[in-house]
């Protein structure tokens, strides 16, 4: 936009000697010039007038804005390491609205995940400041979750992260198990482990698919989705249903592992390690692919940890940080695994993490396999859990106790806990306060990829736009976890 | 070293510390005035990272509820988690925080993560964070009124048709 009046102005400016980019941030530049006054009147020169459909308005030269009000108009609070914010050097405020662009990516689009909006700043094809914009998926879990029992709780958080449900219900149900003070038969615990690893690598499987799409490799689309639709079908046959399990509750799960299990979760096993290998042939040596994730959104350990990163976020800068190794739950203390971590913290650490992950869970699973006990699927308590189908029908007791179960619920004592796993994403962590009632009196879950999120602004700045779907592929956000 | 210790001696520096031991990790109950000095004490202590940070209505739980002497129940609590990689350890700091003046100071200098996170607690429950850099509405419209996790926030109900209902006349 051409501005007749801009080269007579210029010298007003410079006596003026407003501070452009360097020294101390001043928010009260623009107060010195009142709009109400007058055009001739006003001590500063004004600065262009815009036919806008509301008729003529009259704007400030770039110039005149402060830091502050640029960066609410941009919508880009850069989170920079030291907790500086955006600072004073940080904006070019001399760079000309000709010269960047702010452009919306999503909600809509395809390759954010769900309905993740990205306000971006570029500067040609090259993205200077982004701000995720969230809530698009808001349902108010938290707030459903105060008016549903704790039977009824994990049908609720199992919708959260729908990639990944049973860590959900698992870290809800361990919440309350803390609670309760119950202790769990070894046979749920164990059980509990295998399908949560199970879920864990059909959700990398998932993520392996998008990630390949996104990068415009759709066979691995396909091969992705193919794998994850054993263990669809595995879960489907344990607990009902393919998502949505609501399997895990507390006080153990839903039900016992069908008859034959140990047979389709071998086949599982069997099938997934060696397409591992396949993958690797398929993406991991191939020079497009390399190039395309190596050194592209790069973050630092301390960048990492300042941001509350957690997952294959965190561990790709190197940490090894994986609260199934630092704080054991289940039975995860016996049984051998390793803990990925990567170098550079870089797309490419983050995707072969998430590929040797799989394979350290088929590791799991199998030795879950030879240790599995015998013993109750859940805890024999009869304020906890229902009784048996057979038994209502022989004893009023038992019948009165379903009743009281599924109505009213069990009372939890008093107090709060947080309690914490490893989900696929990151920390899944959940803040549980009882009153002593029969529902949780106030529920928050800690989702990973909600925090996760604030990562974008840093690994996307100075990268170009096209990876700027790749890095956003590569934080794995879930909406439905992110927004609740 | 059990944790209560380690958190009585890092809070020892500013303030008189308050510390208890709930079910299974120790928490600090600073005042408003102590917040940010426990919690730098804290990170300085080796808590290199913020897991969580949230916030709690205690309107119709207030009378009664577990609290260590001296600490005066007020109807908000924030509750922040911190979390040590280096020892595996967590530590919560739990802030009383009164409803007449819903204010705090923004921990986002000290943890920078939790920006989303302290956004997140103002959007449902209305509490400020002072020094926030953009303390806006994250998860609900901008025009959104009022902070749907607050206890005495209204819940809204949509009627439900029925197949069979006589139609509205």
């Amino acid at each position: 936009m051409s501005d007749p009046e801009s080269t007579e102005d210029t010298p007003t400016e410079s006596a003026d000697g407003r501070q452009t980019g360097s020294g101390p941030v001043t928010d009260t530049a623009p107060a010195s010039v009142d709009l109400f006054l007058p055009r001739e009147d006003r001590s500063e020169p004004a600065g262009l007038v815009a036919e806008t459909s509301e008729g003529v308005q009259e704007m400030f030269r770039r110039g005149e804005t402060g830091h502050a009000e640029i960066r609410r108009e941009a919508g880009g609070v850069l989170r920079i390491p030291e907790g500086s914010g955006l600072d004073g050097p940080d904006i070019d405020i001399e760079l000309s609205e000709d010269e960047t662009m702010i452009i919306n990516m999503g909600p809509q689009h395809p390759s954010t995940h769900g309905v993740l909006r990205l306000m971006m700043e570029l500067d040609g094809e090259t993205v200077l400041r982004t701000k995720p914009v969230i809530g698009y998926l808001h349902t108010g879990m938290e707030k459903t979750a105060e008016e549903l029992t704790y039977v009824q709780g994990s049908t609720n958080v199992t919708r959260m992260d729908y990639l990944s449900p049973l860590h959900n219900e698992l870290v809800l149900s361990l919440a309350v198990e803390e609670l309760l003070g119950v202790e769990l038969p070894d046979r749920a615990q164990w059980i509990r482990m295998l399908m949560t690893e199970l879920n864990r690598m059909s959700s990398h499987l998932m993520w392996m698919a998008t990630n390949g799409m996104d990068l415009g490799s759709t066979s691995m689309m396909i091969y992705g989705f193919r794998e994850r639709e054993m263990i669809l079908a595995f879960f489907e046959k344990t607990t009902g249903l393919r998502m949505n399990h609501n399997y895990i509750r507390p006080g153990g799960v839903a039900a016992d592992l069908p008859d034959g299990w140990e047979d389709d979760v071998a086949v599982i096993c069997d099938t997934i390690r060696p397409r591992t290998d396949e993958y690797d042939e398929l993406l991991t040596g191939q020079p497009l692919f390399r190039q395309r994730t190596e050194s592209i959104g790069r973050i630092s350990a301390e960048e990492a940890l300042a941001l509350s990163l957690t997952g294959p976020i965190l561990r790709s800068t190197g940490v090894p940080w994986d609260l199934r190794r630092s704080m054991p739950y289940l039975k995860y203390a016996e049984v051998d695994f390793d803990v990925i971590v990567g170098t550079y913290g870089d797309n490419f650490d983050r995707y072969s993490i998430r590929l040797n992950e799989i394979r350290e869970s088929v590791r799991i699973v199998r030795q879950i396999l030879e240790k599995m006990p015998a013993g109750d699927y859940r805890v024999q308590d009869k304020k906890v859990t229902p009784p048996p189908r057979a038994r209502i029908d022989e004893s009023m007791e038992a019948l009165i106790h379903h009743f009281k179960v599924f109505t009213e619920g069990f009372k939890v004592p008093e107090g709060e806990v947080y309690v914490a796993i490893e989900s696929p994403r990151g920390e899944l962590g959940c803040y549980l306060v009882s009153d002593g009632s029969s529902k949780p009196y106030r529920m928050h879950i800690r989702g990973p990829s909600f925090v996760n999120l604030q990562a974008l602004p840093l690994m996307m700045r100075g990268g170009l736009l096209a990876d700027a779907v790749a890095v956003c592929s590569s934080v794995d956000p879930v909406m439905g976890e992110v927004d609740r | 070293m059990t944790p209560e210790a380690t958190t009585a001696a890092s809070v020892a520096g500013g303030g008189a510390p308050r510390v208890q031991a709930p079910v299974s990790h120790g928490a600090v109950f600073p005042t408003r005035a102590q917040y940010l000095g426990v919690v730098g004490d804290l990170r300085d202590d080796g808590f290199e990272t913020c897991s969580d940070l949230c916030a709690v209505d205690y309107l119709t739980h207030a009378p009664g509820r577990p609290l260590p002497d001296g600490v005066g129940a007020e109807r908000f609590e924030v509750v922040v988690n911190l979390l040590s990689l280096s020892r595996p350890r967590r530590v919560r700091v739990r802030v009383q925080v009164p409803a007449g003046d819903a204010t705090l100071p923004s921990l986002f200098d000290l943890y920078p993560g939790v920006e989303a996170m302290e956004r997140e607690a103002f959007d449902l429950f209305g509490i400020v964070f002072d020094g926030h850099p953009d303390l806006t509405r994250i998860l609900l419209p901008e025009d959104w009124e009022g902070h749907p996790l607050r206890k005495d926030y209204g819940v809204g109900r949509v009627p439900v048709q029925f197949k069979g209902a006589p139609g509205p006349r």
